[in-house]
């Protein structure tokens, strides 16, 4: 296997007016989970269609595998696989038909292709709902025999277009516990994901969309430190001392203090952990209750804000995904 | 629930295990994959057997309709016009069936299982010639029926059995050419209805204004002129006259020219929009 599953150099999609994807570059090493992450309507859809060979690219090339995925788009698809953000099983069969179908497809004989169905459906807990249509499946079943249906053959390289949008807790879990197995396996995954939790949990590198551009990448850690350090929460025993708390530590930490919509609570972005120390036992010499304060490496969304300017939960522009 | 939901649950070595104990993708043939798309249209019939009422309920109200409303008045008796109008019925009504093909590609293509068949290294095409080989089988049991309440009747084909057949045959053809046509529009409009509408709008005026019903000697002439170049019309005179016994090599070729030249334009055009879908 080449050293990069993916190399993408300046990829474009535009549709109509909308450029979707808009100069992507990408090295992706192979082995391992790498996530990408943006709101909704960042583009991460249209890059992996492109990837996947579903959508031709308007400007830029990209290698998978080391095939190129316009002139050699025979090659990438035999190597691939992709769960898409919808379910890519056939609603109207059942879990067994689905997976003989695919099998028989990728040249298995119809004993073979009953057999390696049997045993996708036992690994992935739907042995019990094998013969049901589709259509009766919870979230949950339905997304695990989307992946099932991605692994009738082992592939080197996995798509899974935001594997967990919609699914509890639990279900959750199980879809991150086979992203592990796969890995294990040495299947390079290529997740997109709005959760940036997720993306934190699995990916070992995490490229940032947005607005069909790649605004950082890195490994988890790299991007939180592109924030600077750690973020400091403190909360008070008196919501009238917040005033004075706040001057305190602003004097103490040398940074910017916020008062929180909780009216007891301030934080701040702090680039050293050793002050922080220093600032509470300020707090504690001038009478200020503390009940509780957390500090730690800043959370993914801070990342997404201090790199873009807004929340990652705001879905301003949708408009780019719609039209995919 | 604790029960089952033991069972439901998944282990990480299980799946581990299934992923090194089968080996990689062997290429398949055009023919077996287009062949294994067919068995996916017979399952989702199996599964959703109303899809087969228009194929069984067309039929049956077309043949009573036109015979009994218009044969005692266009041939003096419903059963002499039987003779006359039950090819042309035939090729009426599976004509009328195949833009349902259009429709159901319409709606299948939204669904996200169009995406992993267009990412599996596949010959592209087997997708919609099995789809069609799934309708070719609609089309065989409309015909069957048709031609099973025509005896029942009274209709009693020269070309005997083997003419039936062929005619048949050569109906299923043109039905698979001229379902390109639905499937270029299928993949090109936005909702089924559009794709209703406009296969409608085709094929309305080409079925009536043929030689399906009456014949055009009574026309004015200039209509004659539209009925005489109208392709339908060509494909009722060659299953008329197969299943008359009394047919032309020409005319049969002259249907088999007009389905290549379906194929040729409409199947490109569709595979073109197919590969090149959001």
């Amino acid at each position: 296997m080449p050293e990069l599953a993916i190399e993408a150099a300046s990829l474009v999609k535009t549709f109509g007016d909308v450029r979707a994807v808009d100069g992507v570059d990408l090295a992706v090493r192979a082995g391992g989970v790498y996530g990408f992450l943006g709101p909704n309507g960042a583009g991460k859809t249209t890059t992996i269609r492109m990837l996947a060979t579903l959508l031709q690219p308007d400007g830029g090339t990209a290698r998978v595998l080391g095939h190129d995925i316009v002139t050699e788009g025979a090659q990438v698809r035999r190597r691939v696989s992709l769960t898409g953000q919808f379910a890519s099983v056939d609603e109207d069969l059942t879990g067994t038909e689905n997976l003989v179908l695919l099998a028989r497809l990728l040249g298995r004989s119809r004993p073979r292709a009953k057999a390696r169905a049997g045993e996708l459906l036992e690994a992935f807990g739907l042995a019990d709902a094998a013969d049901r249509q589709v259509k009766t499946f919870s979230g949950g079943m339905r997304r695990r025999l989307d992946i099932a249906a991605s692994l009738v053959v082992t592939p080197d390289l996995i798509f899974l277009d935001e594997p967990t949008t919609g699914l509890d807790p639990r279900s959750r879990n199980q879809v991150w516990a086979i992203i592990r197995a796969l890995v294990a396996e040495g299947t390079t995954v290529l997740l997109t994901t709005q959760y940036l939790d997720e993306a934190d949990q699995l990916a070992d590198r995490i490229a940032v969309i947005d607005r069909g551009r790649v605004i950082a990448e890195g490994t988890s850690s790299d991007l939180k430190a592109q924030v600077g350090g750690g973020s400091l929460r403190v909360r008070l025993r008196d919501a009238a001392q917040r005033e004075e708390a706040r001057g305190l530590l602003a004097r103490a930490l040398d940074v910017p203090v916020q008062a929180e919509p909780d009216l007891v609570a301030l934080s701040a972005t702090v680039a050293d952990g050793e002050v922080v120390a220093h600032a509470l036992a300020e707090l504690a010499r001038s009478g200020v209750g503390v009940i509780d304060f957390a500090f730690g490496q800043p959370s993914l969304d801070e990342v997404f804000l201090a790199l873009t300017g807004r929340p990652a939960e705001e879905t301003g522009e949708k408009t780019a995904e719609d039209a995919a | 629930m604790t029960s089952t939901t033991a069972r439901q649950d998944l282990a990480e070595e299980d799946v581990r295990s299934t992923l090194s104990s089968d080996e990689r993708a062997e290429p398949v043939t055009a023919l077996s994959a287009s062949l294994t798309f067919g068995w996916r249209a017979l399952l989702k019939i199996k599964h959703v057997p109303e899809q087969l009422f228009d194929v069984t309920m067309f039929p049956i109200m077309f043949l009573l309709l036109f015979t009994y409303i218009f044969g005692g008045a266009l041939a003096g008796s419903t059963r002499e016009y039987l003779q006359f109008v039950l090819p042309g019925i035939h090729v009426m009504t599976i004509t009328m069936i195949t833009m349902y093909t259009g429709m159901a590609l319409n709606t299948d293509i939204t669904k996200g299982v169009f995406d992993r068949f267009r990412s599996l290294p596949i010959w592209q095409p087997s997708v919609l010639v099995g789809a069609l080989l799934g309708d070719a089988l609609r089309y065989t049991l409309a015909s069957t029926i048709i031609i099973l309440l025509g005896v029942a009747l009274g209709f009693r084909p020269a070309g005997g059995v083997l003419g039936v057949l062929l005619a048949i045959a050569l109906l299923l053809v043109f039905c698979f050419s001229l379902s390109w046509l639905w499937t270029c529009f299928g993949l090109r409009m936005r909702t089924p209805e559009s794709v209703m509408y406009l296969s409608m709008t085709v094929l309305f005026p080409l079925t009536f204004t043929s030689n399906i019903l009456v014949d055009p000697a009574t026309m004015p002439s200039w209509l004659q002129v539209v009925v005489r170049v109208n392709p339908i019309s060509h494909l009722v005179t060659a299953v008329r006259g197969l299943m008359a016994g009394m047919v032309t090599t020409g005319e049969i070729m002259v249907v088999l020219a007009m389905s290549a030249a379906l194929v040729a334009v409409f199947g490109p055009l569709t595979m073109h929009r197919y590969r090149n879908l959001r």
